[in-house]
């Protein structure tokens, strides 16, 4: 069997400029759309996930939801402190960090509007434990006092969050010492002090939660099955940091997704009918050609294959534009509350070879649904009467 | 008259080019339908939010609790007509990973919650019922059709704030009293709350969460607003009090990048409209350049021409307008099927319908006017050569 050659294929998308760039501009608005989304729920999953270190595990109390409604008392960070399952830091003390989990409201530079950041009182050992988080002016925090470390989400995003200001909550000042950079976790949006300097501010007598490195870090679950057995441990709950975030990312992820598939779905109907109708009218139009390549000896399977390819190659072009118009997306980031944690989180948008594949496909599978029809008119003429068309 | 027959004689031709036409426009104009209901949806707390109830709350933030004597307090100030609270309870109900397992609980007090929502209507027996038994809840009619609750239910769940089993008897269904009326919360007493936590978690306070205040009229939203904050400002928790409007605007505005990026997303749409229309007009004048040629040797004037264009595009445009609305309703109630208790309220506003319709007829007139321009500017011999 003969096949047409691209170049006809090429040849009859460019003689119709107009509509084929349209069709591509329908093309690639949809898979801009498409492309957009799934980027924006991997941003965030990202963010909370890189969050969780891989050797760290997060203590929190039995069925609490995130780190807001738990509550963790003295006994069981002293017990956890002379476990052996706990890594030691430099100096043979326990790597484990004690936290307070708060949330404040503060004033976004932009909108003016009030919004909800999360305040986390660490030990000594919270930097050591998270080595990803970095301060980036100014210095850390003196335990003992009412300084404080601010991720640069906060400082970029909130009024009179800088270097030098002071902070009013807790009833007392408490004073910016330090611009941190966590690497685009969620870190970035909170703000660290003192953990027994916020509980005294709070009048709160227990932890949020308790996090610390495991001695070995394959040593889960067995950790997690000794301390189950202790009676001490009965109402807390252990879990690695990277689940306990991925979890906390389920939700707007899952909402974002849902909605962005939703509306796409919607969107690449109307982009195959565009497809459609630009495929038809090229079958009308080319009536006669279609039937002088018949009469050539071409069979009606390469007719309905080169009719095919020139839908799935305006697809393809619409698709690649679409997802190079989404890479410009990765320079935005957006902030918004976490439900799940009540306060604001920032992230951007992450593109990942996946999404660019996964958006290629649906362009495919646009083109091909769009011109299967058209195709098949056009393989189907009679030769005869092909060629007597006007 | 004859001129608009040939309007219609035209779109026929290509019956099944118009269709589809329609077709993606209806397409386009359900999902601009959909985007906005859901936009609208995320502030139905505000348009449902009373104009004489406020609420205080903690300064620093929601999350923390203030005192219960402060209710005799806030009561005696001035313009206060009523003063009841509740606390957010949280709670894990079944499968966490299920949305539908998801829906506001509050602890409230039941001698004045009702009284200050007039728009939650509950049959007096109920109430009375909820009031004398101490475990007793009330729950929306829409939550109790979700789950099939029903009077006499024992609803379970595992505490997350509070700890440890939870369980309540269904005591009384509400029913809103507009559609802005939120049906899907649940409500039950707060002394219950009190209770179960002194014996649980010996030592721990527990608090209102939030008051809500009831004035004698909107004009005194600042003056007592401004009352109650000074009375409080240098106590261990002093409050923040806002109206219940400018209170739900805040939960809002949390969201406010994602309605933002949906809004952005409408606009795409009315692009994409744009694009399938243009490219059939465009199609269908190119297919007809000689006719227009011949129509002007008739006689007919550029103008005229360019008539029928716009005509045709605004037929096309506004039929595929039409039938995306008659879509739009069907898609909102699956939506809101596939997200329950995201969006408590859901509804088609009458504002959507018409900026629906407002962005195809917009589509309409854009997309004519390239191909409408030609035809003006085409000379008449050089239409007459041009072979389709």
């Amino acid at each position: 069997m003969m096949r047409i050659p691209f170049s006809y294929i090429w040849r009859s998308l460019w003689a119709r400029r107009l509509t084929t760039a349209l069709t591509i501009g329908g093309v690639a608005l949809v898979v801009f759309v498409f492309a957009g989304v799934l980027m924006l729920a991997r941003g965030l999953e990202a963010t909370l996930v890189e969050t969780g270190s891989p050797d760290n595990v997060i203590v929190l109390r039995r069925s609490a939801t995130s780190e807001l409604s738990s509550q963790v008392d003295r006994g069981t960070a002293d017990v956890l402190e002379a476990e052996s399952g706990v890594a030691r830091g430099t100096e043979g003390r326990p790597l484990l960090s004690r936290e307070v989990v708060l949330v404040i409201d503060l004033y976004k530079k932009k909108s003016n509007a009030l919004g909800n950041v999360s305040i986390r009182g660490v030990s000594a050992r919270a930097m050591e434990l998270r080595p990803g988080v970095h301060i980036v002016q100014g210095q850390p925090f003196q335990f003992g006092t009412h300084e404080v470390i601010v991720g640069k989400s906060i400082a970029s995003q909130f009024k009179g969050v800088t270097l030098g200001a002071q902070l009013a909550f807790g009833g007392d000042r408490w004073t910016v010492v330090g611009i941190a950079d966590a690497g685009g976790t969620a870190f970035d949006s909170e703000i660290w002090g003192d953990v027994d300097q916020f509980m005294q501010a709070f009048g709160r007598p227990v932890y949020s939660s308790l996090s610390f490195r495991l001695a070995n870090p394959g040593g889960f679950d067995q950790l997690k099955t000794r301390l189950q057995a202790d009676p001490r441990m009965q109402y807390v709950e252990l879990k690695h940091e990277r689940d306990y975030y991925q979890e906390q990312s389920k939700t707007l992820a899952t909402f974002i997704r849902i909605l962005g598939i939703v509306v796409t779905t919607i969107f690449s109907f109307g982009a195959m009918i565009g497809a459609m109708i630009t495929m038809y009218a090229a079958v009308a139009n080319r009536t006669v050609e279609v039937g002088t390549l018949r009469a050539l000896g071409f069979r009606r399977r390469s007719v309905l294959g080169a009719f095919l390819i020139e839908s799935v190659v305006l697809a393809l072009v619409g698709g690649a534009l679409g997802v190079a118009l989404a890479a410009f997306l990765s320079f935005a980031r957006i902030s918004v509350v976490n439900f799940q944690s009540f306060s604001e989180i920032g992230f951007g948008f992450a593109l990942s070879p996946g999404i660019v594949r996964s958006a290629l496909i649906f362009a495919v599978v646009m083109g091909v649904i769009g011109g299967f029809l058209p195709a098949m008119r056009a393989a189907r003429l009679n030769i005869v009467n092909a060629l007597r068309a006007s | 008259m004859k001129l608009l027959r040939l309007v219609f004689k035209n779109l026929f031709r290509h019956r099944l080019r118009t269709a589809l036409t329609m077709l993606g426009i209806a397409t386009a104009v359900m999902a601009f339908g959909l985007i906005r209901t859901i936009v609208g949806a995320w502030n139905a707390g505000v348009t449902g939010a009373a104009a004489n109830r406020m609420i205080t709350r903690h300064r620093v933030s929601l999350i923390f609790p203030i005192p219960l004597p402060y209710r005799n307090e806030i009561a005696r100030v001035p313009g206060v007509t009523g003063v009841s609270w509740a606390n957010w309870f949280g709670g894990v109900y079944g499968d966490p990973n299920d949305f539908k397992n998801f829906w506001p609980r509050f602890a409230v007090d039941p001698e004045t919650y009702f009284d200050l929502y007039p728009e939650f209507q509950l049959p007096p027996d109920q109430l009375a019922a909820f009031k004398k038994e101490r475990n007793a809840c009330v729950i929306g009619r829409k939550l109790a059709q979700q789950h099939g609750f029903k009077l006499g239910d024992v609803i379970t769940m595992e505490g997350d704030i509070y700890a440890g089993r939870w369980q309540w008897v269904v005591r009384g269904i509400y029913t809103g009293r507009d559609p802005s009326t939120d049906e899907t919360q649940m409500f039950f007493q707060f002394a219950y709350l009190f209770e179960q936590v002194r014996q649980r978690e010996p030592g721990r306070p527990v608090d209102a969460g939030f008051y809500v205040l009831r004035v004698g009229s909107p004009d005194a939203l600042a003056r007592v607003a401004s009352a109650v904050d000074t009375q409080f400002v240098n106590s261990r928790a002093p409050t923040k009090t806002e109206s219940e409007k400018e209170f739900q605007q805040s939960f809002v505005q949390m969201s406010s990048a994602i309605i933002t990026s949906l809004q952005v997303i409408s606009v795409v749409i009315v692009a994409i409209i744009l694009l399938v229309l243009a490219n059939t007009i465009v199609m269908s004048v190119r297919e007809r350049t000689r006719e227009y040629a011949v129509l002007k040797t008739l006689g007919f004037s550029g103008r005229q021409l360019a008539g029928f264009v716009f005509a045709e595009a605004l037929v096309i445009s506004l039929s595929g307008g039409v039938l995306g609305l008659l879509l739009t309703f069907p898609i909102v109630k699956g939506f809101a099927k596939a997200l329950p208790t995201f969006f408590p309220v859901i509804n088609v506003a009458p504002i959507t319908m018409a900026l629906g319709i407002g962005a195809a007829l917009l589509a309409g007139l854009a997309a004519a006017a390239i191909p409408a321009n030609r035809v003006v500017r085409m000379p008449i011999v050089i239409g007459l050569r041009t072979v389709g």
